[in-house]
């Protein structure tokens, strides 16, 4: 009982005094080629990344990802983001992903994390779940679930860090 | 090792104390702290009708938080979890409260080195996976020391540990090294060579004290003390095309899954994939033979597995698709999938204004054709022999087709048909029920009504003259603005020949989502039967009553 007490004690003292400027941790992905990539190397020359999990099993993945692929084009030449898709697929279908990305025509940067270990280091409960960070690579924000139109939001947080203004968690 | 953790916890704290009264917080060198939690209260109704069996404490939880700290190449953290008392359909060995998860691990320059607890993973996971799936209560994690080193195109990673069963360690020590070299990173000029070839090989190695047990008969018998299984694997990619294989061979490894048998074990697999804009093909194959491997000889069937056997079939999420879904047989089975990926171009007749995505996939797993040894435990106990050129008993099988088309910029349609066959008596461990053949069909209507609004209609229907005959379900979901999502549903087991226990399973959810929280409350029912996450299952009972969950990640 004393351990739990302090354990709670702990947690909260610890979420008070949390650092927003949080980024992303350094995990090793494979690209499609099989190719291990560290996330350290992730970067858009300044400018805003939105970085989504997904699966080829998540229906509202799916969902998000085509949402996003139909204004994609439209987005990067306003403000030059970035979209770099994390696949947790395992190896029952992670060799379905490049043919489902292909096929869909996603210009994405597109990874595999394949244990799991970048979905556990950014504290992903289930997929979809979508961060944006800023040009420097904070991540300012976050958002869990996918429903039609939730795009809509994604633009406009990468519009308010593009001039600048505080975005509201 | 855990008050160790509590000190080294208490002065990361006074160090993000410090923190704060520093410079701007994201010029501190104090580190970030992050983490998740989620928690599952459950309320039961008493409900024997539909199987519901009586919960004495009326409500029960789950939950956990992760608390992870960084500071530039040093990472550490902790899981709490808490079960009080496990909810229905968990494992019961989930009971209490602990930490059964800390870590530290920091890089120096190629090397990193991580103590406590870590997950793992050799190529495909055949010699070896350790994942947590916290929604079916599926967690093998690793707890001991782990080095891995990187070197021109060489990646080398070895471990020494034991591993998580529940609240508690499995008896075994588990060893493992593993070995991949990146062709193209050889040499400065092929790293941008088309062709990229990726080799991989592991060795990993299970110590389990005892080297001889008595079988239930009271014979005893002689087993092996370590137990080694090898791996090779081969990854080539070449502009649109990629082949991967794996195979992994196991030196005799006598358990209660195998029934004591002496036979080695053998898996392959082997996974090939064609993509281009519109259109993209893969093909997969696998075969196993006796490779069940876990750090405790006498662990049952979902405890302490070291290799992960994928199984290839197709994961479907909608929830009469994966009514009876497949779960992989380590003990044997051959399996394979093939799927088509195609996007009709838009403005043509058949592609429509906007465009039309068509899926096509196969698959299906099949035992193995074996020949018992006569007597079937002679002195040998080799148990069986395979004939490689032919398939046993069928698995599961499954062809479906999904054809989704966005009919204006409001309104999108899907239609999914899938045709099944499983068998209850393999995979449900059930001897002596029959082959069920299923043909399921669904459609899915989305309706955007505004920016923030929106709904979504899944109307299915199972049709089956086995077990308990046919299902419809309906669902209809409702977002109502930036953080509210609304869903009812009901599915209804009107063909059952048992008219008095034709049941309705209804349930209302209201959820609200903001930013990185989701907060849902649910009431309803729900039907027995085998879930599944990213295709792991597990049997949950049936339910009567009140759902509350919440998930979060600061």
């Amino acid at each position: 009982m004393k351990k739990i007490i302090i354990f709670f004690a702990l947690f909260t003292l610890l979420v008070s005094f949390q650092d927003n400027a949080r980024k992303v941790p350094s995990v090793d992905l494979k690209n499609l080629d099989g190719k291990t990539v560290n996330t350290s190397t992730f970067s858009n020359d300044g400018k805003p990344v939105i970085i989504s999990f997904w699966a080829t099993w998540c229906a509202p993945c799916k969902t998000e990802l085509n949402a996003v692929a139909e204004v994609y084009s439209d987005w990067q030449k306003e403000t030059g983001v970035k979209l770099i898709a994390i696949s947790i697929d395992d190896s029952r279908s992670s060799s379905k992903v490049a043919p489902y990305v292909n096929s869909k025509g996603w210009e994405y940067e597109e990874y595999l994390d394949l244990n799991s270990d970048l979905k556990r280091a950014m504290n992903v409960n289930m997929p979809p779940h979508t961060f944006i960070l800023d040009g420097k690579g904070n991540i300012v924000w976050q958002h869990v679930g996918f429903k039609d139109g939730d795009e809509a939001q994604y633009i406009e947080v990468v519009r308010k860090i593009i001039k600048g203004e505080k975005i509201d968690h | 090792m855990k008050k160790l953790f509590f000190v080294l916890l208490l002065a990361l704290c006074s160090l993000v104390l410090f923190g704060q009264e520093g410079p701007p917080p994201q010029n501190n060198n104090f580190g970030e702290i992050h983490g998740n939690f989620q928690t599952d209260v459950q309320y039961y109704n008493p409900d024997s009708a539909i199987g519901a069996p009586p919960v004495p404490e009326k409500m029960l939880m789950n939950g956990f938080a992760n608390i992870n700290y960084t500071n530039g190449n040093f990472k550490a953290g902790i899981r709490y979890e808490s079960y009080l008392n496990t909810i229905q359909g968990f494992d019961t060995r989930y009971k209490g409260n602990g930490i059964p998860y800390r870590y530290a691990t920091y890089t120096v320059d190629e090397l990193e080195v991580t103590v406590g607890n870590f997950y793992e993973q050799f190529g495909s996971g055949m010699s070896l996976r350790t994942y947590e799936e916290r929604g079916l209560g599926i967690d093998n994690v690793l707890d001991g020391l782990r080095l891995k080193y990187t070197l021109h195109g060489f990646y080398l990673k070895g471990f020494i540990a034991k591993q998580r069963s529940y609240f508690t360690q499995g008896p075994g020590i588990i060893r493992g090294f593993d070995g991949e070299l990146r062709v193209s990173e050889l040499i400065t000029k092929w790293a941008d060579s088309p062709t990229q070839i990726v080799l991989g090989g592991s060795f990993v190695s299970k110590y389990q004290d005892g080297n001889q047990i008595f079988l239930a008969s009271g014979t005893p018998l002689n087993v092996p003390q370590n137990v080694g299984t090898s791996a090779g694997r081969i990854s080539l990619t070449r502009k649109k095309i990629s082949i991967s294989g794996e195979y992994a061979y196991k030196i005799n490894d006598p358990s209660s899954i195998n029934n004591f048998i002496y036979r080695p074990g053998e898996a392959i697999l082997v996974n090939a994939s064609y993509s281009k804009k519109g259109l993209g093909i893969s093909v997969g194959a696998k075969r196993v033979d006796n490779f069940s491997f876990k750090s405790d000889r006498k662990a049952g069937l979902s405890d302490l597995d070291i290799s992960f056997q994928p199984a290839l079939v197709r994961q479907h999420t909608y929830s009469l698709l994966a009514f009876y879904p497949y779960a992989s047989q380590p003990t044997g089975e051959f399996g394979y999938q093939a799927e088509i990926q195609a996007k009709l171009k838009k403005g043509t007749k058949l592609g429509g204004e906007y465009g039309t995505d068509i899926a096509i996939n196969y698959s299906g797993a099949n035992g193995l054709d074996t020949i018992p040894t006569i007597p079937l435990y002679d002195s040998s106990r080799i148990g069986y022999t395979t004939n490689q050129f032919s398939l046993g008993d069928v698995y599961f099988q499954d062809l479906n087709i999904e054809i989704a088309r966005k009919v204006n910029p409001k309104l999108k349609i899907m239609l999914l048909y899938s045709y099944q066959v499983y068998n209850k008596a393999v995979i449900q461990v059930k001897p002596g029920e029959p082959l069920i053949y299923s043909n399921i069909g669904m459609i899915e209507l989305s309706y955007k009504i505004s920016s923030s609004r929106s709904i979504r209609m899944e109307m299915q229907h199972l049709y089956t003259r086995q077990d308990q005959k046919s299902w419809v379900m309906g669902l209809i979901e409702y977002g109502a603005g930036e953080h509210w999502l609304l869903s009812l549903q009901d599915q209804y087991n009107y063909g059952n020949s048992k008219v008095n226990e034709r049941f309705h399973y209804y349930n209302a959810t209201v959820a609200y989502l903001k930013n990185a929280t989701r907060i849902s409350l649910g009431y309803g029912k729900q039907r027995a039967g085998i879930f599944c996450v990213g295709g792991v299952c597990r049997y949950v009972p049936a339910f009567n009553g009140l759902m509350f969950s919440v998930t979060s990640s600061f």
